[in-house]
């Protein structure tokens, strides 16, 4: 199994270290071509603003969209949620527009509030989930394709539609792989 | 819902942040309207000053933190994360700082320090502090102070970046160097660097930083910044390299390509091309002893 790590900007190693931990191979991708051959995406924390940028500015946007459409898993966590949504709030920044779900930007608020805190999410097992929110947006709307799979103080900030699965936390800065092995297990396995 | 209490200003939650400014630029800016183009270019972050370090090494005298007016109009302005500078062992400056909520504070040479023997205790605070350093040992007792992301000194606002390169390869060799020594050695090693006993084990076994290591001072091309992460550091800081040259915009958007592209030199010939004239430049022995600024810290 090849995964490719959006590797423009931001947290794209951790995620490569996660899953090669859960046994997958990975590659990183800052070109067009380096998208061939690929059985899913994961788009990494980092700064939603400089990714989407550098997404258009290298030619990324729309070969990732069409293959994403064409059955390509994606698994985006905090600024690659953004990039998944189709609607972000006061801004009109362009993303890959997958998910019918509106984010709102550092959500959470500035550096000083960024937190980490066990989610329970039943589904993932009974141990709690350690998530890690860093200038962390939050899910302010979803559409009725989209499963909300966590909350915390009420906000959605994991859900999934289909292939595509989004977190508005870290899980690549922690040891627990219980959701990278979710992505690849239950998302990636059924597509191939 | 049964969950636990959020947890802010941890460890993880610090240095997180400098995780995700990781294959990225931040750039010094003095008004809301650089921070805009620096923002719309692709910096991952900003640092919010009243001077670039080569006005501050012109005007000479006492450099201190920014107006916090500055700084907050600064934060108004954009919507990635803000950093800006204290003093050297200013304690207060980085309770202002922490007070006005912004995202990451650097406990800077490019300022005259106030303290002599000390820096700041960055436990203290739930904000994440970068500090610079010449090499490893520097670099640990920062880390041991608290400190969540570490970048070289270089020289500020000298447009020149060899100083930079050299405490990189320093801080590179220094690693390559603790990672082949027998267990029984690193604790002369630790003394005779003056760092914590803990985190040289640490390194020697990881082969690597325990926090995020960018590359700062006297960057001023896309060459530069390209070679920086070629040597092995993580993203870029650049100061005076943007707002002092000819062509703002298009460098700092050619500086981002190369902080990301570093690796292909074709891409690099091509965000190199027409950027207008560099930042002027300054020769390393011009400088005399008492205003380089990498001295400072200790």
């Amino acid at each position: 199994m090849l995964i490719g790590v959006l590797a423009l900007q931001g947290a794209f190693r951790e995620h490569q270290w996660s899953l090669e931990k859960c046994g997958a191979q990975t590659r990183q991708v800052r070109k067009p071509r380096e998208l061939d051959g690929l059985d899913a995406l994961v788009i990494p924390g980092g700064e939603s603003t400089t990714m989407g940028k550098l997404l258009k500015d290298f030619d990324l946007m729309e070969p990732i969209k069409k293959l994403a459409r064409a059955g390509m898993p994606v698994f985006g966590t905090c600024a690659g949620l953004i990039m998944l949504a189709k609607h972000i709030r006061n801004s009109t920044q362009e993303t890959l527009a997958l998910m019918d779900i509106e984010v709102e930007r550092n959500a959470f608020g500035r550096q000083v509030d960024s937190f980490e805190v066990d989610l329970h999410m039943p589904w993932l097992g009974k141990t709690p989930y350690r998530a890690v929110f860093i200038r962390a947006p939050y899910i302010t709307r979803v559409d009725n394709e989209v499963e909300v799979l966590a909350r915390f103080n009420e906000k959605i900030v994991c859900a999934r539609q289909g292939r595509f699965l989004v977190a508005a936390f870290h899980p690549e800065l922690t040891d627990d792989l219980r959701l990278h092995r979710f992505f690849l297990n239950k998302i990636v396995n059924e597509q191939i | 819902m049964t969950e636990t209490a959020a947890e802010k200003g941890t460890w993880t939650v610090k240095k997180g942040l400098a995780e995700m400014l990781k294959g990225g630029v931040i750039m010094d800016v003095t008004t809301p309207e650089q921070a805009k183009i620096a923002e719309e270019a692709g910096a991952c972050a900003v640092m919010a000053l009243e001077r670039v370090p080569a006005d501050i090494r012109a005007a000479g005298g006492v450099a201190r933190m920014a107006d916090p007016s500055v700084i907050l109009r600064i934060m108004d302005a954009v919507t990635i994360p803000v950093m800006a500078k204290a003093r050297i062992g200013h304690f207060v400056e980085a309770q202002i700082l922490e007070a006005l909520g912004v995202d990451y504070i650097d406990e800077s040479e490019v300022l005259t320090p106030v303290d002599e023997k000390h820096h700041i205790d960055k436990h203290a605070f739930k904000v994440p502090f970068v500090c610079g350093a010449r090499n490893l040992g520097e670099a640990l007792r920062r880390i041991g102070e608290g400190a969540a992301m570490i970048r070289t000194k270089g020289e500020p606002g000298t447009g020149n970046v060899v100083e930079a390169v050299r405490h990189m390869r320093i801080v590179m060799g220094e690693i390559r160097r603790l990672q082949n020594m027998p267990r029984e050695e690193l604790m002369t090693a630790a003394k005779e660097m003056g760092a914590p006993y803990e985190l040289v084990v640490e390194v020697a076994r990881t082969g690597r930083l325990p926090v995020v290591n960018f590359a700062a001072g006297g960057i001023a091309t896309p060459a530069d910044a390209a070679m920086m992460m070629q040597l092995g550091c993580d993203g870029i800081f650049v100061g005076s390299g943007i707002f002092k040259s000819k062509d703002p915009k298009a460098r700092a958007r050619a500086i981002v390509a190369a902080t990301t592209h570093y690796n292909d030199p074709k891409i690099l010939a091509e965000v190199s091309r027409d950027l207008g004239e560099a930042m002027p430049g300054i020769e390393i022995a011009t400088i005399s002893p008492e205003q380089r600024m990498q001295d400072r810290g200790w």
